[in-house]
């Protein structure tokens, strides 16, 4: 198979090829030691402070007073009802979009591949656009009717783009999977716009609104929802940085050293799939989180997926519950939607890697 | 565009040539070429898209040029064959007893009842400009949005009446130059000042009363706290819940509407919560558990004390004659039902 991308477009992990996976455990083992306990560091400082900080003062010692009931205790349930809940989905959503984001890109080897392109957020957003759209048919579900339908959605789309991808060959064309899924996302994309055009126009700002992501979850009860799901695809990354860096050489090298690459392309797009339709579901579609994250962290600490990807997910965690800080307090008493915050702070910062990186070589 | 543009002149060229037979001839022509200009093919279509037009113009002008004194003399006749847009527009119609005259409303119209019969020509974003014209309307009543099918109309030579946003005010406002533009000055005029009279008289029952701390839920995702929007302190629904003797906590807030944060909202600790949800058919197993929802945050006083209300009615969302009926609404959750005069 011609390979899609030039070695241009790959260089981030092309160089990856130099250092024979293995070869140097002991070094491997020290880098991955400094770079998950400076992330995950900067993960729990983010996570600790961000209940602190908000446009209400609250006092700490009346948080923890056990003295003053609950119900009556606005400063603990500011705490923990307005904030620590936020804080909590936003490093779930940064840990599963950013790492996502890794395995989507060495999956389909190409640095432009975010948690989206395979189309499982535009099925997560029909899902949960029909939800807002006709409510009255999941009316009768214990559940909130948006984060389930979302999820369905997802897992639709993902149904589809690896029928697809594996219709006419043995193997999982990466090609294929690339090409369905964009495709996808045009036309779940004209989907979504045809049902916002039918609905009335309070539902049309619902559906936006969705669209633009949300942490504000108030109850933990969505997360707990979204956890098991994202601690399963994160038990399944745990097996996949050695064969992903295999896999970014090619395909053939990878068989050549003994990688089951179908085995390996199989479980990185199904738990990628996975990670994000739980994120999703929890916390909207919310952009840059996926391709910002996996490339600075890359810049960092180098291209070897044992570092990148566990790296990623701590650095995803600390920089949305950040963003979703800045979400709000900026405007307060008005919440800023967090997908245009991680996109003002992304996009201009992703230009700027990439002209800096033009420039480096 | 201008197939668009040539199928726009055709229909109105067809509807001329309905109207009067005499001019028949001219402006089937202009008819059949637009319908013409349709059926081209693209790359013809480009060629000859100038020479097309510059026809299509010629016969418009030549088939508009003798019917215009007529039209003249419909200007001054008070309209017969009016259709709104614009749902408020449609009840202050009926109000004022134009209601027969209302000959097509928009896809969002449900009160008064007869307007479940009329056409629909769509709404804000979807005007159907084809049956628009077909219809033959003397009046249009349309959005101040709607720009661009305004000057489509204008093009053929239809009024139209432009409804401006509205604050409270500005309803009795709209109402009698509404009810100018279509001949009933009068009886608007009256209806004008029975809206006043009746906003006065419940302003007057909550005289001299606590105002309560009141949010003004307008949207929220059915089943949990998330995505509240709330009544800022612009905006007829606001001004509603002044006169009815409430509040806003966010009324400092410069907008018609805004998303707030469960942080806010456990902030501004207001007493009363009233949420308003537009003719959404919810059964009163939904209502109840829909008011639970805001179990999650106990430290509001209007949790605390039961004060959180659903009102349901499509007449919180149309800024027209109902108003006062919403007013006296609130007014009720606000203070007891003693507010009621109905």
């Amino acid at each position: 198979m011609p390979h899609e991308t030039s070695s241009e477009v790959r260089r981030p992990m092309s160089d990856v090829g130099r250092e024979p996976a293995g070869a140097n455990l002991p070094s491997v083992r020290r880098r991955l030691i400094v770079a998950t306990t400076a992330f995950g560091a900067l993960a729990c400082i983010a996570c600790l402070a961000a209940p602190l900080v908000g446009p209400t003062p609250i006092h700490l010692w009346r948080v923890f007073d056990r003295t003053i009931a609950f119900r009556d205790n606005v400063d603990a349930q500011i705490f923990f009802i307005a904030r620590l809940p936020r804080a909590l989905a936003g490093a779930l959503v940064g840990s599963a979009l950013a790492a996502s984001g890794v395995v989507f890109q060495a999956l389909l080897r190409n640095p432009l591949a975010t948690p989206f392109t395979l189309g499982v957020s535009a099925g997560a957003a029909l899902g949960a656009i029909l939800a807002i759209t006709f409510p009255l048919a999941l009316a009768a579900l214990p559940v909130p009717a948006v984060p389930l339908a979302s999820f369905a959605g997802s897992l639709f789309a993902v149904g589809i783009v690896y029928a697809l991808a594996t219709a006419r060959r043995l193997g999982l064309s990466t090609h294929v999977l690339l090409l369905a899924g964009v495709t996808l996302n045009a036309f779940f994309s004209a989907l979504i716009l045809f049902v916002q055009y039918s609905a009335d126009q309070s539902q049309t700002v619902r559906t936006v609104r969705w669209l633009m992501g949300d942490l504000d979850v108030a109850t933990y009860t969505p997360i707990l929802a979204a956890l098991p799901f994202t601690l399963v695809a994160f038990a399944a990354f745990a097996w996949l940085p050695r064969s992903l860096n295999l896999l970014a050489v090619g395909t053939d090298a990878a068989a050549a050293r003994g990688v089951d690459v179908l085995r390996t392309q199989r479980l990185a797009f199904f738990s990628a799939s996975l990670a994000t339709g739980a994120a999703v579901s929890l916390g909207g579609p919310i952009g840059f989180i996926g391709i910002v994250v996996p490339h600075l962290v890359r810049l960092l600490v180098g291209s070897d997926h044992r570092i990148v990807l566990p790296s990623s997910a701590l650095f995803g965690a600390g920089f949305l519950v950040a963003c979703d800080v800045l979400a709000r307090t900026l405007l307060a008493p008005i919440e800023l939607p967090v997908g245009i915050v991680t996109a003002m702070i992304g996009g201009p910062f992703f230009l700027w890697l990439l002209v800096r990186q033009g420039g480096g070589r | 565009m201008n197939a668009r543009w040539s199928s726009v002149v055709g229909r109105w060229a067809l509807a001329l040539s309905e109207r009067s037979e005499s001019k028949g001839l001219v402006a089937g022509a202009g008819a059949r070429l637009a319908a013409g200009a349709r059926s081209l093919e693209p790359g013809a279509f480009v060629d000859r898209a100038a020479f097309v037009l510059a026809l299509a113009a010629v016969s418009c002008l030549l088939a508009c040029g003798a019917p215009s004194r007529d039209r003249d003399a419909d200007r001054s006749r008070p309209p017969t064959r009016i259709i709104s847009l614009v749902p408020a527009a449609t009840e202050m119609l009926f109000a004022m007893g134009a209601g027969p005259r209302v000959i097509a409303v928009s896809s969002f119209d449900h009160y008064p009842p007869p307007v479940e019969a009329l056409p629909r020509v769509g709404a804000l974003l979807d005007p159907d400009i084809e049956r628009i014209i077909a219809l033959r309307p003397d009046l249009v009543v349309l959005f101040e949005g709607q720009v661009e099918l305004r000057e489509k109309l204008a093009q053929a030579g239809i009024r139209v009446f432009v409804y401006p946003r509205p604050t409270l005010a500005d309803i009795v406002t709209t109402l009698r130059s509404l009810g100018r533009q279509v001949g009933l000055g009068e009886r608007a005029d009256r209806e004008a000042d029975a809206i006043e009279s009746q906003l006065d008289a419940v302003r007057q029952k909550v005289k001299g009363l606590p105002p309560p701390r009141t949010m003004l839920v307008i949207g929220r995702e059915p089943g949990t706290l998330r995505n509240i929007f709330v009544s800022g302190g612009l905006g007829f629904l606001s001004d509603a819940l002044t006169i009815a003797g409430g509040a806003n906590v966010f009324g400092s807030v410069r907008r018609e509407n805004l998303q707030v944060t469960t942080e806010a909202i456990l902030a501004s600790q207001p007493d009363v919560i009233v949420e308003v949800v537009a003719s959404q058919p919810w059964r009163a197993a939904d209502i109840e558990r829909e008011k639970h929802v805001w179990d999650t945050l106990p430290s509001l006083p209007a949790v605390r004390n039961h004060r959180v209300y659903l009102l349901m009615g499509d007449e919180f969302v149309t800024p027209g004659p109902r108003i006062v009926q919403g007013a006296r609404e609130l007014s009720d959750v606000l203070h007891g039902t003693h507010a009621t005069t109905r």
